[in-house]
């Protein structure tokens, strides 16, 4: 009896604490089962519209509204070809691809060196990496009273590391001249999950006011101090739900709230985040060099002088083999690619998850890697 | 007891009845077979929860000497790590606790010995309700509409009697605070502490209920001395099942509270100390995958921890009991 009064109370009691826990572990284990690359082509050398197969993909989950678009548009072309995409986040992303879970890969940010070489014996040859997915960070802020606002680096990297603490602090309103800046403490918030919007956003701060903003790129915070949030969507709440926010947002996060976006100073002017600003910036970004010719990424241009040119932005970038054991896997993912990167698939993504159409310089470098593909 | 040992004496004295005997028959592979089935059951949450626990010992080994870089800004080792989480899991439950408990044991009582029964019957349902909405709509309304409107309340508590340092501190601008995350996870935790407390008051003998009456008492008297020490196991049972819901609680309070692993008991400022379970939700997607196996470790540490809150609540149920 006595053992039996321990035990039922305790039993329920721990399984309605693991009942939460244990849902985000399966969520982000790794797909299995017949997603690898389970191909069942019957030709070795298909003609690309009888394209057949299963492919398993998964990663960033900034890419996740412009991998749906993308999907719509390549099974339309090849409709017996099917594609998932897991938005597990880029870190598990890279871990699948290299395990050889998924067939490709999307993240946020570019792969280390031991990634590449991990990723160079499951390809048995190097790896494909390159930007498919740009979209611009807004400064946004909700300020009763303000509707515009100019900020430069080292003033927006003071606000978010706590030095500048009120609206009216002499650094803003210089910046402002003019505006009617109320006496109000700000409160920046910052994301609480593990971003690609905040690894951009603080290699923005650390390359464009490295004095104020000693700490370098991270995906994580690197506060466990402050107003934080889940999410896009939970940033952009706890800032519309209080007075004197600010918070760094993916622009289409932006769109249609009550939050104002901060224009930031680029050379003489101050630039509103916009697509074509962001693509102009990767434009004019610097090729990391030394990589193997399938790997095209570059140390984004945080620092330009440009105005038609927007310095906060996300690439994001898609990961995968030349080839794969199977052919036809490899023409699925060969013809995958070049939709991506098509006109027609880089306007969709533009119209549907607001991010920024690639470059026409970077899309040819890409289009070349593509053809080398098989 | 007395009457139970009498029965076997009257069933022997009476003749075998020639229509009893062969539907006993009946009855008892009926009974061996509903007996196999519910202790598959029982059984089956037994390995559950031995698999569930086998799953983060091996999983999370790792966790416990992860590399001091994988912590992030809030701790070195995992100790400091885990620790800290824990402190802000008891803190946000033990909040939610305060708050629930008077609550659901005064509207337990209503339902079961002051309403109408026209007016009680209704309530209940709605209670039970409660309990029906998922914890993710729970932690939108927390977010979106409770943290808000409860800004000018904070603002007040901070400026009237923020020389309590609980109190004190910044005013977080938002309201996104672990008192806000404590009163929605207090509204969780009230149909099921509620209900099992409605169940047990219910119970209670009614002979008991008469007697007290009888002897002059109040009805308050009455179910301070009959029904209360007759509910007291249950009560705490229904406080440990709410304990077990607040403590393991994610999508709400990762929703609402602006939150890091860290120490502090000011309850009104936007510095919040987070949750094991929120922190799982907030970092397991991280680029750096090391964090994983640290965070199936933070969620051993939460069973555990429940277990142990559990045994030592039965244990001081059993021994109160022992006195009575």
């Amino acid at each position: 009896m006595k053992l039996k009064r321990f035990i039922v109370p305790a039993v329920l009691a721990a399984s309605f604490g693991l009942a939460a826990c244990g849902g985000n572990a399966e969520a982000g284990s790794p797909a299995t089962g017949d997603a690898t690359a389970g191909a069942s082509s019957t030709t070795t050398d298909p003609a690309p519209a009888d394209l057949t197969g299963k492919i398993a993909a998964g990663g960033s989950s900034a890419q996740q509204v412009a991998q749906q678009v993308w999907r719509a548009g390549f099974s339309q072309q090849y409709p017996k070809v099917t594609i998932t995409y897991d938005p597990v986040g880029s870190g598990t992303g890279q871990q699948n691809f290299v395990t050889g879970a998924y067939t490709f890969a999307g993240s946020d940010s570019v792969m280390d060196d031991a990634t590449v070489a991990k990723a160079k014996s499951q390809c048995s040859g190097d790896p494909i990496e390159f930007p498919v997915y740009i979209s611009p960070i807004a400064v946004a802020y909700h300020l009763d009273g303000v509707t515009s606002l100019n900020l430069d680096a080292e003033t927006t990297a003071g606000i978010f590391a706590g030095q500048i603490t009120r609206w009216n602090d002499p650094a803003i309103a210089k910046l402002n001249p003019g505006a009617n800046l109320p006496n109000t403490e700000i409160t920046p918030v910052h994301r609480s999950d593990s971003s690609g919007t905040t690894w951009n956003f603080t290699d923005y701060l650390h390359r464009a006011a490295p004095k104020v903003w000693k700490n370098t790129a991270d995906t994580d915070w690197p506060s466990t101090k402050g107003e934080s949030a889940e999410g896009t969507s939970g940033v952009v709440g706890a800032a519309q739900g209080g007075n004197g926010t600010i918070a760094y947002i993916d622009e289409s996060g932006v769109r249609n709230t009550k939050l104002k976006v901060a224009r930031i100073k680029v050379g003489p002017k101050f630039v509103a985040p916009s697509a074509d600003g962001a693509a102009a910036a990767l434009a004019s970004s610097k090729q990391v060099s030394g990589t193997a010719s399938s790997i095209l990424t570059f140390n984004l241009n945080r620092t330009t002088t440009d105005p038609d040119e927007y310095p906060i932005f996300m690439a994001s970038n898609v990961i995968a083999c030349q080839a794969y054991d199977d052919p036809s896997t490899t023409a699925i993912v060969k013809a995958w690619l070049a939709h991506v990167i098509s006109a027609d698939g880089q306007k969709a993504a533009a119209a549907n998850a607001y991010s920024a159409p690639l470059p026409s310089a970077i899309v040819a470098k890409e289009q070349a890697i593509v053809d080398r593909m098989g | 007891m007395s009457v139970t040992k009498e029965r076997p004496v009257l069933v022997e004295r009476t003749a075998p009845d020639p229509v009893v005997e062969p539907s006993t028959r009946r009855h008892a592979v009926g009974d061996s077979v509903f007996s196999t089935i519910a202790l598959a059951a029982g059984l089956t949450i037994l390995i559950a929860l031995v698999a569930v626990f086998i799953f983060l010992l091996t999983q999370g080994a790792r966790g416990f000497t992860a590399d001091a870089d994988v912590f992030g800004p809030a701790a070195t080792d995992f100790p400091t790590y885990a620790g800290k989480l824990l402190f802000g899991t008891v803190l946000a439950a033990l909040l939610a606790m305060i708050i629930a408990v008077p609550f659901a044991i005064s509207m337990a009582l209503f339902i079961s010995h002051y309403a109408p029964r026209r007016l009680a019957v209704p309530v209940a349902y709605v209670i039970d309700i409660l309990a029906a909405v998922p914890s993710v709509v729970y932690g939108l309304w927390g977010a979106r509409t409770l943290a808000p409107a409860s800004h000018g309340l904070q603002t007040w508590l901070n400026n009237h009697v923020g020389w309590i340092p609980i109190f004190g501190g910044q005013v977080s601008a938002t309201g996104r605070t672990i008192l806000v995350a404590a009163l929605v996870l207090a509204i969780m935790v009230l149909p099921i502490t509620t209900a099992i407390c409605r169940e047990v008051f219910q119970r209670t003998p009614g002979l008991l209920e008469e007697a007290a009456l009888g002897l002059g008492a109040t009805r308050w008297e009455m179910i301070k001395y009959s029904v209360f020490p007759h509910a007291r196991s249950g009560m705490v049972a229904a406080t440990m099942l709410g304990l077990g819901r607040a403590l393991g609680e994610t999508m709400a309070v990762a929703m609402v509270m602006s939150a890091g692993p860290q120490l502090t008991f000011r309850l009104l400022t936007s510095n919040n100390p987070a949750t094991i379970a929120s922190n799982i939700a907030a970092k397991y997607q991280a680029e750096d995958v090391r964090i994983q196996v640290v965070l199936i470790a933070t969620g051993l540490v939460l069973l555990v921890f429940t277990f142990l809150v559990n045994f030592v609540a039965r244990a001081i149920v059993a021994r109160s009991e022992r006195r009575f």
